[in-house]
């Protein structure tokens, strides 16, 4: 079904015309406009990015890639653990028993056609990450080595604990995003780097007055005839402040979660949901934004990771009393339960008193029973980090270690295919894709197993190039953009850029974080969610006070700190009416009120609108969409729910 | 007590007003400023902060001037756990990475300027645009000449070969090396650098890649490799613990095991190649 990744024939005349750059260029709200015309554009350049731009350079197709900051200091650098696949170098496994796996830990919220297709795929897509040089750590056989993760099972949860997370030592996002990145070279992809991408351009905002007219929200009732489709982006280069607008017939948003959105999170600084904000100014759906992972073992108080692979090695958490806890709360699994398990018991443990630390307010992982070569050859880099940032030999002492935010299960709703949806009957929003964090296949429903966000990463960002490729032909004729496209949001921007209301987005973006960490942490419950949605309304009607002190427009990060501002409190607060409406618990999203998962009337996905593009006018709009509970195809059984235990 | 700025600049009132009590920790950071609109000449800025109300790092210290005292300062950065390479810079004559390096507290003031030897865009951002496309130009992917067969899997790779790619493949490309060698900073167009000069190495040990005489031949110019004198700034800097005059002193031995007068006409016919390849970079 995914095409194999091949070099595009060298065609002397096809490499002549994607080289000379043809660009004209428009005055639109007194600023100079620069239009370019592709086949598809990438928005993001981390895994999911990187994977689907050079898939599409691969299928011939005239591909740019914008990104914010340069591909290899996207996030996935930063992922230790590995990428799950059922390749059986370690035990015997099949990937139907990686897919039982993946749709426990999502806690039957997850689509089933789209991890059927995830799982089948797995050893694929790792074999030819391999094949592009990827430096996995081997067997003594030669193989590629496999290492214990959360949540992994063999033979449906009967077998004990599965062994297919392939890492390299416990730096593996750093191996893939690199890797990708030469990928990416190999291929000749274009890069706009230091591009912030601001605004999708989309074919119902054709009018003059455009930049008046607000997005309705109504999706489901939206009359035929305006189909909505996406023509492309409009976007920032940082480095002279110009405006580009790229017309593309599929557009791909690959931009990652918003952790940020947080006090304690272990993404960095640029983690602010940059593409799942602008498709939701555009009227689109958000899915599932309530269920945030909180990884377990995030270092106290520094927030940086410490990779699952610690407990795969051999890890064990302990609490004050030195107890290993983890097997009162999950007798089979213990420290590998699924993460969302783990945080809560931590979080429990903490509550109960048996915290350590001079405040009781943080637990301890524990490492030092493990050989110090062991440490050495599969841990080096959480060796070094935790004795950077917690100053600590893990041979020697326990870490210090609290659950953080670490990734966002929700984001942009795709079918399986990676084509977006913009309502529950699953219509189909024409040339736009999302892949990677930022989309919600959902593979990860209420909760993502661990290694399974860099295998997301690579199916997906392959299935969007694959999609593409299946509807835009190479070198197709270029995208007609309506002559005022990107009015509004060149018009926002400069408004942005101009401001001098009285509170620094610093300041703003410190409440946002505090208000999100108080409201909707590892547990939540009725009276501080009400208490998080007022608050949250606050954040955003307080967005139109926001100063920006800095005028230029070369590398102004004041600016792009504020916009990013917006983008954050464009995701938390539709995160913030989920999460207070969802009456379960399911995975992530424990509620302390409604302790069960209540399937008869929750196994549903959150669908969540902004009904006017700017956050500091808008109201949140929730709606639900089945969940895809059958597979693809008969080569795996659907997985019927069932009490999720560990 | 406003916070000092110790040069005539326009005093802009904060919302913030710092009083500094008996318990305060003050340090003062000396800044390299460049405003491209303006291009006048740059300027080290001094601005005092409270490290009591200060995470431990230099970015910590770069973030909260940055939202509370001038929020013009400019300053690549990511992760802020040392892997992305966003925030390489200058601190107090060295390279480094601002989110590994601890602020050690002084009286003198603790001066931040970009990467030495740079074209600066603005304050702290430096265009390291060459650089990256010397690090395309070593072809960094897997090159092999065999087909891989339908259901072949993995490439066998022993662990002794996996572990010579230890201490190469950990690189993050953050530019500290490149930009701390001197003879990079004489010859920046032709010297490839340390960094690029490691991960040129990087594929030529792994063991998997069967183009390694063509890679050797690659770099086998008295430009290219031969600039690189054995100054060690490189070693001596780099935020990752990584060796990269090691790599080049490897990377030279090979070379000379395996010369042969053939390599002249593999270069040539590479070169003949690769005409007119871009480098992928974009900008305006």
């Amino acid at each position: 079904m995914l095409s194999r990744l091949t070099r595009p024939a060298a065609n002397a005349a096809a490499r002549l015309a994607k080289s000379v750059r043809k660009v004209s260029t428009t005055q639109i709200g007194g600023y100079e406009v620069f239009d370019h015309s592709y086949d598809a554009v990438v928005i993001g350049a981390g895994g999911a990015g990187l994977r689907a731009a050079a898939g599409l350079v691969g299928h011939g197709l005239k591909t740019a890639c914008i990104t914010k900051v340069f591909p290899t200091r996207s996030h996935t650098v930063a992922a230790q653990g590995g990428i799950n696949g059922a390749l059986a170098n370690m035990t015997e496994d099949d990937w139907r028993w990686h897919a039982y796996d993946t749709v426990k830990g999502a806690d039957w919220l997850g689509d089933q056609d789209a991890i059927q297709h995830m799982c089948r795929l797995a050893p694929e897509v790792i074999l030819e990450l391999e094949s592009f040089g990827l430096p996995f750590s081997r067997t003594p056989e030669g193989k590629i080595y496999q290492r214990a993760f959360g949540g992994q099972s063999l033979k449906f949860g009967k077998g004990g604990q599965a062994y297919r997370c392939a890492a390299a030592a416990d730096r593996t996002g750093h191996a893939i995003l690199h890797t990708l990145y030469g990928m990416a070279l190999k291929f000749d992809c274009l890069f706009f780097v230091e591009y912030f991408a601001m605004d999708l351009i989309m074919s119902s905002h054709c009018s003059a007055s455009e930049g008046v007219k607000r997005r309705v929200v109504a999706a489901s009732r939206r009359t035929s005839g305006d189909d909505g489709k996406c023509l492309g982006c409009v976007a920032m280069c940082m480095e002279d402040g110009s405006i580009h607008r790229f017309g593309a017939h599929s557009t791909i948003i690959a931009t990652g979660g918003f952790g940020r959105a947080y006090q304690s999170c272990t993404s960095a600084h640029t983690c602010t949901g940059d593409g799942s904000a602008m498709a939701s100014r555009a009227g689109l759906p958000m899915q599932d934004l309530e269920f945030v992972q909180f990884h377990p073992t995030g270092i106290f108080p520094a927030g940086c990771l410490l990779t699952e692979g610690c407990r795969g090695e051999g890890g064990i958490l302990r609490n004050s009393e030195g107890e290993p806890f983890m097997a009162r709360y999950a007798p089979t699994a213990k420290d590998l339960a699924s993460r969302d398990v783990v945080s809560r018991a931590m979080t429990l443990e903490i509550r109960e008193g048996r915290g350590v630390g001079p405040n009781k307010d943080h637990i301890f992982l524990h490492l030092d029973h493990l050989p110090p070569e062991t440490l050495a050859e599969r841990l080096p880099g959480i060796s070094e980090t935790a004795k950077i940032f917690a100053g600590v030999d893990v041979t020697k002492e326990p870490a210090p270690v609290l659950p953080t935010v670490h990734y966002n299960m929700g984001g942009i709703p795709t079918n399986w295919k990676t084509q977006v949806v913009k309502d529950a009957e699953d219509t189909i929003v024409p040339g736009l894709f999302a892949a990677g964090e930022a989309g919600c296949a959902s593979v990860h429903g209420a909760n993502r197993l661990g290694a399974n966000s860099l295998l997301d990463l690579v199916v997906f960002g392959r299935q969007a190039a694959d999609t593409t490729a299946e509807l835009v032909k190479p070198n197709s004729p270029p995208v007609v953009l309506p002559k005022n496209a990107g009015e509004a949001s060149i018009a926002r921007m400069d408004k942005m850029r101009h401001c001098s209301g009285p509170i620094p987005t610093a300041v703003l973006r410190r409440e946002l974080q505090v208000t999100m960490q108080k409201y909707a942490p590892v547990y939540r419950n009725a009276d501080d969610l009400a208490k998080g949605k007022e608050a949250v309304v606050e954040v955003m009607k307080k967005f139109k006070d926001v100063g920006v002190s800095d005028r230029t427009m070369i590398w102004n990060t004041d600016l792009i700190e504020t916009l990013e501002l917006e983008n954050l409190i464009n995701q938390a607060a539709q995160e913030m009416y989920a999460a207070e409406a969802r009456k379960e618990s399911r995975g992530a999203h424990a509620h302390e009120n409604f302790p069960d998962r209540d399937d008869e009337n929750w196994m549903k996905h959150t669908l969540s609108w902004l009904d006017k593009p700017h956050v500091e006018d808008a109201k949140v709009v929730l709606k639900y969409r089945r969940v895809i509970d059958q597979p693809l195809d008969k080569e795996m059984h659907h997985v019927p729910p069932a009490k999720r235990v560990y | 007590m406003a916070l000092a700025a110790r040069i005539s600049r326009p005093f802009v009132p904060r919302l913030f007003s710092r009083s500094f009590a008996a318990a305060a920790q003050p340090q003062t950071f000396a800044i390299y400023r460049y405003d491209p609109d303006q291009q006048a000449k740059p300027f080290l800025q001094e601005y005092n902060i409270d490290l009591k109300s200060c995470g431990p790092m230099i970015l910590d210290a770069l973030i909260k001037i940055k939202d509370e005292v001038d929020t013009t300062l400019t300053f690549r950065r990511s992760c802020r756990e040392g892997i992305c390479g966003s925030c390489a810079m200058n601190i107090n004559g060295k390279n480094g990475l601002a989110c590994l390096l601890y602020i050690e507290p002084s009286s003198k003031p603790i001066e931040i300027q970009p990467l030495p030897h740079t074209y600066v865009v603005k304050d702290l951002v430096p265009d390291l645009t060459n650089f990256y496309n010397q690090y395309k130009s070593i072809e960094p992917w897997l090159k092999r000449k065999d087909v891989k067969a339908k259901d072949d899997k993995e490439y066998f790779q022993s662990r002794e070969d996996r572990a010579k790619l230890d201490g190469m493949y950990e690189c993050i490309l953050c530019a500290c090396c490149m930009t701390s060698c001197p003879s990079y900073w004489w010859n920046p167009e032709y010297y490839l650098g340390p960094a690029v000069l490691m991960q040129a190495y990087r594929w030529i040990a792994d063991s998997r890649d069967q183009f390694t005489e063509e890679r050797l031949a690659w770099v086998n110019d008295t430009m290219k490799l031969y600039r690189c004198h054995g100054i060690m700034n490189c070693t001596n800097c780099c935020p990752k613990g990584l060796d990269p005059a090691k790599a080049i002193v490897h990377l030279k031995e090979q070379v000379a095991e395996t010369y042969t007068d053939a390599w002249k006409s593999m270069m040539t016919e590479e070169i003949v190649k690769n005409k007119g390849r871009e480098s992928g970079m974009m900008y305006m």
